[in-house]
């Protein structure tokens, strides 16, 4: 069950895995994600579903070494199998043909915005895609955005790929020369703020896919709740995407910051250089 | 007299998870089944959900043989060590027992504890029972293997309804399949109740006790994500249990319920029973748990809670409630231990807002005294806010537990599947019959959060209702 059938590393902090999943793989909607658990104390961690094929019975999960979850995520190999996994969770991203769309992923990000920038592409729009990220190493998945999307801009902090700058610079110079019908944007909380800043003065729909701290991920703990246009919803049943003009991000930001002191005595005890029983990759 | 369970110290069990409660020695046992006049039309049984034959099991406690009185136990209840346990016995069985008009009545609950703790033993060999198979306990493959014929039915939930329902259906001779969405069995018995309560190792051996019937349990399945109820259907199941309970938690919509600190209990307990937060960093799920901790509500979630913060290491932990003591939901034995362990309670007190510090994390929290009123339509005393009594209680931590509402996954993926306007499932409270035929459903699902022994018994009815729609009676 759940075995990872093929393995590489994107970044350097960036691993792709191939899981077998059949039953997921069959469900999968752009903007899904799923929960899983590496060993019997481990995290249950969210992850968003980056691809999915039914006809192989597989699923694609992009994720970042940010934690310890993550890496001991990334000391699994082809072969190895995923503990628990569960899936496809949270409401599949809207998807409509609303003339011109603009699909914006930043960082790890990008994965997650490809099944989107895809299935907006399939239901008959012109798809503009922007990547961005800190510099070339991380771009990924440009080749595959490319081929679903009639125009691909990328943008590095350090100018190292593509134009220099940010994705929130492209989306303006994007506006300025052609009517944008609905922008869709997963990335760094403050990059969706920034883009859902942007268009709401000139009222473009804006989704965004959030990624609050979650436990069961099936809206039985709350942990997830966001507020939006003022209400408190749960970021795993009612999401995650939601309306950029109606997120409360600073509440969010407050939010996904809870753990930190905890997150870095979970990497120390478990990842640390001097930890013999460390098992993640150095 | 009524025999008391040996409990731990207040000052030793406050610092550690371990079970609370000792129960009853063999001798204190013995003693208190004694007491049981065998009464020839038993009331207690019709006080019990699941109707046990209670006189009948006692009896075999008085004859020094707790695995008979299991066995008799079990004939009707599949998980009697937790029944022991978390069930409102004052208010069911022991409530109705005739001792009790004049004194205090048998321990019921205490003694199906005993004869399970003491009962799950091999049966001794006898010239009469040599080479019969045990009652309890068989051989899970073996089960399976015989299943592969069987007419097949779904079971959604391994919590207390799920489980009792996917029981009878396979002692039924059913084929019988258990969806749990998490990755562990037992719903709210693992995630919500806490160990020092509930030892999850009872949980853990009932529902293996469970699993020897031959039900198949899959994790890590969603139904309303993985499958809907109609894939089930397409799958080959002939009929659909729902038991997913009342997961959603309920919020007071106050200023400041999202800053940093503030919990669903059902976070806050799920961090520390399912995922072993206590343990952390070992286990690698954290909780965080301020010096000054309060809790909202005044049922046995709330004792739950305040009593895993106290352990936790808070110095001082305070239970708000609204209504007075007498009121509370909280069974009276929990809210006496949590008393006991040095747990404030402050009651006809309802929090106003919750205030913050820069970072968006609780400081402290404004509180409004109450006073009594009239009975209102729960039949408990209403209560009024009174004008200008609004004060800070300082606090760094706040948990809610004011109650769930059923979680809306199942319903949300089928339109047929007919809800109440609170969510609730629409069912049938004889046989569970949903809206949609071979659909049943039982549990919190259907009533909203209440009781584990109230969603077995709805687990039971719909077993029974199940097979009769197999069986096209």
């Amino acid at each position: 069950m759940n075995k990872i059938l093929l393995k590489r590393t994107l970044a350097p902090q960036v691993g792709l895995i191939e899981i077998d999943a059949p039953d997921i793989s069959k469900k999968a909607l752009a903007g899904q994600f799923v929960v899983l658990r590496i060993h019997d104390h481990g995290e249950r961690i969210p992850l968003t579903i980056a691809d999915a094929d039914p006809s192989k019975g597989t699923i694609t999960i992009v994720f970042q070494k940010i934690g310890a979850s993550t890496r001991l995520l990334d000391t699994l190999e082809q072969g190895d199998c995923i503990l628990d996994l569960l899936g496809p969770l949270g409401k599949p991203a809207h998807i409509e043909n609303a003339g011109t769309v603009v699909c914006i992923g930043g960082g790890v990000g990008i994965a997650e915005i490809y099944p989107v920038a895809k299935a907006y592409k399939k239901a008959g729009n012109r798809v503009i895609s922007v990547l961005g990220a800190r510099n070339k190493d991380l771009i990924i998945f440009a080749d595959e955005i490319a081929k679903v999307s009639d125009e691909c801009h990328i943008t590095t902090d350090d100018g190292s790929l593509g134009q220099k700058g940010l994705v929130s610079d492209v989306l303006k110079d994007i506006m300025g020369r052609e009517k944008v019908s609905l922008v869709s944007a997963v990335g760094p909380t403050i990059m969706m703020k920034v883009i859902s800043d942007i268009t709401k003065p000139y009222n473009i729909k804006t989704y965004v896919s959030l990624n609050p701290i979650m436990l069961d991920a099936t809206g039985m703990c709350g942990v997830c709740r966001v507020t939006i246009a003022g209400k408190v919803k749960f970021a795993c049943v009612d999401g995650p995407e939601f309306d950029g003009h109606e997120v409360d991000f600073a509440e969010l930001m407050s939010r996904q910051k809870l753990f930190l002191d905890e997150e870095k005595k979970a990497v120390e005890v478990h990842c640390s250089d001097e930890n013999p029983n460390c098992r993640c990759k150095k | 007299m009524r025999n008391k369970p040996r409990l731990r110290d207040p000052n030793e069990r406050g610092k550690d998870f371990n079970e609370v409660s000792m129960g009853y020695s063999p001798e204190q046992a013995k003693e208190e089944a004694s007491r049981c006049i065998q009464c020839k039309n038993p009331q207690c049984v019709k006080g019990c959900p699941v109707n046990i034959d209670i006189p009948a099991f006692i009896k075999q406690i008085v004859g020094g043989d707790p695995r008979a009185a299991l066995s008799k136990i079990k004939e009707k209840n599949n998980l009697p060590a937790v029944c022991g346990r978390v069930c409102p016995q004052e208010d069911q069985c022991e409530k109705m027992c005739i001792l009790g008009k004049k004194g205090e009545p048998i321990a019921i609950g205490y003694l199906e504890r005993f004869a399970s703790d003491h009962g799950n033993v091999p049966a001794p060999t006898t010239a009469n029972n040599a080479g019969s198979v045990p009652i309890v306990g068989t051989i899970h493959e073996l089960s399976l293997q015989n299943n592969l014929d069987k007419t097949r039915i779904a079971v959604v939930g391994a919590g207390p309804a799920g489980l009792t329902c996917a029981a009878d259906l396979a002692r039924a001779g059913y084929s019988v399949t258990l969806f749990e969405s998490l990755h562990g069995p037992g719903g709210v018995l693992s995630y919500g109740i806490p160990e020092f309560r509930l030892p999850k190792k009872i949980v853990h051996d009932e529902v293996e006790y469970i699993k020897s019937l031959g039900v198949d349990i899959r994790y890590n399945t969603i139904i309303g994500g993985t499958f809907t109820i109609k894939e089930l259907f397409a799958q080959g199941y002939k009929a659909v249990f729902l038991g997913s309970g009342a997961g959603l938690p309920k919020f007071m919509n106050i200023p400041g319920e999202n800053l940093g600190g503030v919990y669903s209990a059902n976070e806050f307990l799920t961090r520390v029973n399912l995922l072993k937060a206590y343990l952390f960093p070992e286990y690698m799920t954290p909780v965080r748990i301020g010096r000054k901790v309060a809790v909202i509500g005044g049922g046995n979630v709330a004792m739950d809670s305040a009593r895993s913060a106290l352990r936790l290491g808070a110095e001082k932990v305070t239970i708000v409630y609204r209504r007075s003591k007498d009121e509370m939901p909280a069974r009276i034995e929990e809210a006496d231990n949590a008393l006991e362990e040095g747990i404030e309670f402050r009651i006809l007190t309802s929090p106003v807002k919750i205030l913050g510090d820069a970072k968006g994390r609780v400081t402290s929290m404004e509180c409004i005294k109450m006073e009594l009123g009239e009975k209102d339509s729960s039949g408990r005393r209403s209560f009024i806010p009174l004008k200008g009594s609004e004060y800070i209680l300082e606090t760094d931590t706040v948990i809610m537990a004011i109650g769930q509402s059923p979680n809306p996954l199942i319903g949300n993926s089928c339109s047929e599947l007919k809800r109440e306007k609170w969510g609730g499932v629409i069912a049938d409270p004889e046989t569970g019959q949903t809206s949609i035929p071979g659909v049943f459903a039982g549990g919190d699902i259907v009533t909203g959060a209440a009781t584990v022994i109230s969603a077995m018994g709805a687990g039971k009815k719909a077993a029974e209702a199940i097979d009769r729609y197999i069986k096209g009676l």
